[in-house]
């Protein structure tokens, strides 16, 4: 069997900027493996322009900011095995408890038939799928016609079909609302977009560019009451919605049309996790993850869409390369524990040495500590604070108008001088604030001038500024993050 | 002076926007925008619109049937379907990388259409 | 395509087209027989067979098919023809072709089991609910008793895992007690009462108001489209021939036997069976003065995610008490979790659109019999008509005014679980009638899609160095293979469309509903079978997958 010390699931954005994090970080042992014929994952479908601008500043499609990773991954060697589907992922059998266990993971091919590789950590990047019809459990026919927006974004972009030529669109998700560009720029007639939700699910742009430059109405607390035609879909009916989301009798609108296209959300696709055990959030579908980005399993990383959708990618490979690096440290850690012989020592020895690999070599109290004491910009005593503080755990708690954050919790010990905090709100604000405190006690306040649910918000917290409300003797921290009005 | 409501599609945080513009058209002050880009993008909506155009088009003797590809930059709002229909007729052969050029001149608007993704001999 | 002929007498000619041959190169090399296709190129009715790689013509796996000099579709007198491919037509099918004769089925949809059999809820019942002596009773019993042979015989997904009839009110005791009594009386094996500590420790999940319940250990759970496809390609194998997308329209007497007028050009047949589901009484009463009544009574479910599959290992059924007839919660073949159906008369024969009020109801009364049901994880719902006639009976018999018209309605539940029972009972009144004999060359056994899953390691991987089609994982959610679906494509009665692979293999029916895998199994339905890929349909007809082509046509 073939061992790895990174083998990472899926060669989306997310998991090639693991890889090329892990790998410029001194990992020279990585195996990617990607299900799809092509690196790049839902890039390569995603023809439209509006990514990169954070990370290449500038702004690409998503086939060529995918192009841009897939040949950041190809300069590096880094192995990339397509047309693979991993159809299990386990742990070392009888392991001890206490020990670090490999994980096995098993993939198929056409090429190689049935094979399993060893690896010390895996980094899940499978990323999502949409909600399918039945999940909303829309009542009618089930007649050919009805297809989730990123299928039919995958049969128009990629294989060159129109899957319907009068359109009406459930969801104002980003998908739904490109895809409604999409389909009018290939001919097709977009009668309407309707949401269930008094907001719009997906970015201001893509209304504006993607509805109002083509006067595609968009149609808010609405949704489909009925589909229309036994063989193709032939009609939709959609209606009001009261606050309770119930269809209002009276209001409903049929719209002639063949196709209806559904943008009405996206699931982190967890299965593999879940068989490996990996505990999931009952808000996000994704793994629980500390600020290293690490499942409940050790040695097991998660990134980008399968630990919580994104709506830019941009953040997506920031997520991924914190990941890839954090792999790095894992890996490490257990070679040095293991007694130096491994990867690490050799890759000192080629002259690749990462910063974490000399940490652990010199036997320093990790990372973070030495930031903290080499850094300068914070004073003696805070390092001294962390050494007290280094067990301690501070576990995030989303509160009034914040569903989830990610990560779920933060180990002192491990926490990098910023931490980003990802999470999502519940509803539209405005002019509130974003508000962290700790046991308590603000330590952050950020004035928003905007917040939707359909944007992702972030949080940096500095390391200092937890150690400043921290006091010797205690471990355990609950810091509370909330939308606050005033 | 004729207020008018803008978001900005500049980047995905998207700015809401009030521009004023005089009798003669002409913008004359952009508020509410975050970054030039949002001042730029509003004098242009209001004068003369622009956006950038993707779409596929079709390959021959390719790994793939079709290639995705956009204006090299954005085109007056209203050549949009132009371009579409120039797209609709073109055909290349593989192979086809990142960044070549299909068209020099896309229903003459003076913009290039680029390729933005690779298709390989097949 | 009209005058093609029956598929076994063909005969072969190379395909002469060189661009065909060419494209074909291109393909998968699996290397079976594919089976002989009725397909169109461009329009043009074109008829293809796949054989092994052949030495002298490497590049034409494919060909093209001349038609034979012989039989021709329509023309001739059948022995019997069946009406409908559902599952007592494909059941009744396969019985028959243990005999010599000529038989044929016609459909009216593109594929076996698209109506009443396609949608319900797989149960194989033990046969306490039917009464006493009726034929309802006796052909389930035998049916249940027959199912697990016959599963092994045929290759299909059956588990006998036993049901539960749950009751939660003490005073409805009499009533469980009287549905033992029945089952007892119909024959059923097994049957006990447990009480409620019992039946609790066998299935926790059941609702904490439970005093007792029925404990079937003979009933089991089905495949309804494994079991019914099944069935057809054995009477296929067998030489029973089937028509497709052939409706009939008129069924008239003639000196001997009928004549059948269809979409598809005339019959003329020595006996007809009528297994049209919700349509036999539209049959039966062309033909007699006896009329009967169909009336489709509309089932809604839910289908939940194989992560609720385990939530309870036997079916439930709850006792009908004040909720009326209950809604069962029963685990499926392939571990997903199944809860309905609901039961609404409704007057339009096609009318298989769920609604708000049957979902509605199906969440207010799935509790009753079992708590905690994660209805968060349905992943589909739909419905399904029974075809329920007004005496509540199967009728089974040949029409008092009409000699050799036999009819087969009134098929609902438990009429899944008798199809074995109902094929082998039509097809000995046949024998009678027709003084059939033996099918010297009936082939019994007939082997399913292979699953790979079931393979060890070392067996899926010499599976896949000999088909590496195998190794190509087309439907993540379901696991399932491009091998998988080149085998439902080109066995017997293959698979034409999306909805066709998806009952066969299961591509398509995971939790993303063929959102990942309709493309792909869209290319390979393209590829194999030569269909256009506007030509392509979720379920036959008009259920046209996509509208425009790949630009081509503006040029």
């Amino acid at each position: 069997m073939k061992r790895y010390d990174i083998v990472i699931i899926g060669a989306g954005p997310a998991g090639l900027a693991a890889a090329v994090a892990a790998f410029d970080d001194g990992a020279r042992s990585i195996l990617v493996l990607e299900r799809d014929r092509e690196a790049g994952g839902i890039l390569n479908q995603c023809i439209h322009n509006g990514f990169g601008l954070h990370t290449f500043k500038e702004e690409l499609t998503g086939p060529e900011y995918a192009d841009r990773f897939v040949r950041q991954a190809g300069e590096r060697g880094i192995e990339c095995r397509l047309n693979t589907m991993v159809m299990d992922i386990g742990a070392e059998p009888g392991a001890a408890p206490d020990a670090h266990p490999m994980k096995y993971v098993t993939a198929m091919s056409r090429e190689d038939g049935l094979y399993q590789v060893a690896a010390r950590a895996v980094i899940l990047a499978m990323g999502c799928r949409e909600r399918p019809r039945g999940a909303l459990n829309i009542p009618g026919y089930r007649p050919a016609g009805i297809y989730s927006a990123g299928t039919a974004q995958r049969l128009v972009n990629m294989e060159g079909y129109l899957p319907g030529k009068k359109v009406v669109i459930l969801g104002s998700g980003d998908i739904g609302l490109i895809m409604a560009r999409r389909m009018t720029l290939e001919g097709a007639k977009v009668q309407v977009v309707a949401e269930l939700m008094p907001y719009s699910g997906g970015l201001k742009r893509n209304i504006v560019q993607c509805l109002d430059d083509y006067g595609i109405p968009l149609k808010l607390s609405h949704t489909v009451v009925d589909i229309q035609g036994k063989e193709r879909v032939e009609g939709v009916t959609i209606a009001r919605v009261d606050e309770n989301r119930r269809p209002v009798a009276g209001t409903e609108e049929t719209y002639e049309c063949d196709t209806l296209l559904l943008s009405v959300g996206l699931i982190p696709e967890n299965e593999l996790s879940a068989g490996l055990g990996v505990e999931l959030s009952p808000v996000t579908s994704g793994p629980v993850v500390n600020e290293s980005l690490e499942t409940n399993v050790e040695g097991v990383f998660a990134c980008g869409n399968v630990l919580h959708v994104h709506d830019l990618v941009d953040f997506v490979s920031e997520e991924a390369a914190l990941a890839g690096k954090n792999a790095v440290a894992y890996v490490r850690r257990l070679e040095a524990a293991e007694g130096g012989a491994g990867q690490a020592a050799r890759d000192e020895a080629e002259g690749g040495a990462g910063q974490a690999a000399r940490d652990e070599a010199e036997g320093g109290a990790g990372q973070a500590a030495r930031d903290e004491a080499e850094g300068g910009s914070d004073s003696v005593e805070d390092a001294v604070k962390s050494a007290d503080n280094e067990s301690a755990v501070v576990e995030i708690s989303p509160r009034s108008g914040v569903r989830y954050t990610v990560p779920s919790h933060i180990r002192m010990s491990h926490m990098q001088e910023e931490q980003v905090v990802r999470f999502r709100v519940g509803d539209v604000y405005k002019n509130c604030f974003i508000r962290a405190y700790l046991n308590g006690r603000q330590i952050v306040s950020r004035k928003r001038p905007v917040m939707a649910p359909g944007e992702m918000e972030q949080l940096k917290l500095k390391k200092g500024q937890l150690l400043e409300y921290m006091e010797p003797g205690t471990d355990s921290y609950c810091l509370e993050i909330k939308v606050e009005e005033k | 002076m004729n207020k008018r409501q803008l978001i900005c599609i500049g980047c995905p945080l998207g700015c809401q926007m009030e521009a004023e513009q005089n009798e003669g058209g002409e913008v004359v002050s952009v508020k509410g925008n975050t970054c030039p880009r949002g001042d730029a993008y509003a004098r242009k909506e209001l004068t003369c619109p622009t956006r950038i155009v993707t779409s596929t088009v079709r390959v021959e003797g390719g790994a793939r049937h079709m290639v995705p590809v956009k204006t090299k930059e954005d085109v007056p709002k209203e050549k949009i379907f132009d371009c579409m229909e120039e797209i609709r007729r073109l055909a290349v052969t593989a192979p086809v990388a990142v960044g070549d050029v299909l068209l020099a001149d896309v229903a003459g608007t003076g913009v290039a259409l680029v390729a933005t993704g690779n298709v390989a001999a097949g | 395509m009209d005058d093609m002929l029956a598929c076994r007498y063909m005969t072969l000619e190379p395909a002469k087209h060189r661009k065909v041959a060419i494209f074909r190169r291109k393909m998968s090399g699996f290397e079976v027989f594919y089976g002989l296709r009725e397909h169109k190129v461009r329009g043009n009715p074109r008829v293809s067979c796949g054989l092994k790689a052949m030495d002298d013509m490497p590049a034409c796996r494919y060909m093209t098919l001349e038609p034979a000099k012989q039989v021709k579709r329509g023309i001739g007198m059948y022995d019997v023809i069946i009406i409908g491919a559902g599952v007592s037509g494909s059941a009744i099918a396969r019985e028959l072709s243990r005999f010599r004769g000529r038989f044929c089925v016609l459909e009216k949809e593109e594929d076996v089991c698209c109506g009443t059999s396609k949608a319900n809820s797989g149960i194989v019942h033990a046969g306490y609910d039917a009464m006493p002596g009726s034929l309802m009773a006796k052909l389930n019993v035998q049916g249940n008793r027959r199912m697990k042979a016959l599963s092994g015989e045929l290759d299909f997904p059956f588990r006998q895992c036993g049901s539960f009839v749950v009751c939660t009110e003490a005073d409805a005791m009499p009533k469980l007690r009287e549905l033992h009594e029945r089952g007892v009386k119909n024959g059923v094996e097994g049957l006990r009462i447990l009480p409620r500590e019992e039946a609790l420790a066998m299935e926790p999940n059941l609702s904490d108001d439970v005093v007792a319940v029925l404990f079937a250990p003979t009933a089991g759970i089905v495949c309804p489209f494994g079991l019914n496809i099944a069935l057809a390609e054995n009477a296929c194998t067998n030489g029973v021939e089937f028509y497709f997308d052939t409706r009939v329209q008129e069924i008239r007497k003639q000196e001997e036997g009928f004549s059948i007028k269809t979409s598809k050009g005339d019959y003329e047949t020595r006996y007809v069976v009528n297994a049209a589901g919700v349509y036999a009484d539209m049959f039966h009463n062309m033909v007699s003065e006896e009329k009967i009544c169909i009336t489709p009574r509309k089932g809604e479910y839910f289908l939940l995610d194989k992560s609720a599959g385990g939530h309870v290992t036997r079916t439930i059924f709850s006792l009908p008490g004040k909720y009326g007839k209950g809604i069962l919660v029963t685990p499926t073949t392939h571990g997903n979790l199944l809860v309905g159906p609901t039961a609404t008369d409704i007057s339009d024969k096609e009318g298989t659109d769920t609604t708000a009020d049957g979902m509605a109801a199906i969440r207010e009364k799935a509790g009753v019999s079992v708590k905690n049901l994660p209805l968060r994880s349905v992943i589909t719902s739909f419905s399904g008509l029974r075809a329920h006639e007004d005496g509540h009976e199967f009728i089974i018999k040949e029409v008092g005014d009409a000699p050799g018209f036999i009819d087969c309605a009134g098929i609902e539940s438990p009429g899944l679980t008798s199809a074995p029972a109902i094929g082998v009972m039509v097809a000995d009144m046949l024998k009678g009638k027709l003084d059939l004999q033996e099918n010297p060359g009936f082939v019994p056994r007939r082997t399913g899609i292979l699953n790979p899953a079931l393979l060890t390691a070392e067996g899926r991987n010499r599976l896949i160095a000999d088909k590496p089609a195998y190794g190509n994982i087309i439907c993540r959610c379901e696991m399932i293979s491009e091998g998988e679906i080149l085998d439902a494509v080109h066995r017997p009665l293959g698979a034409k469309s999306l909805d066709g692979v998806k009952r066969r293999t299961r591509a398509g029916m995971g939790r993303c509903q063929s959102g990942f895998c309709s493309p792909r199994t869209m290319e390979i339905l393209h590829r194999e079978l030569g269909i256009g890929m506007e030509e392509l349909t979720k379920s036959g007809g008009g259920s046209k997958m996509i509208t425009g082509g790949r630009k081509e046509a503006a040029l």
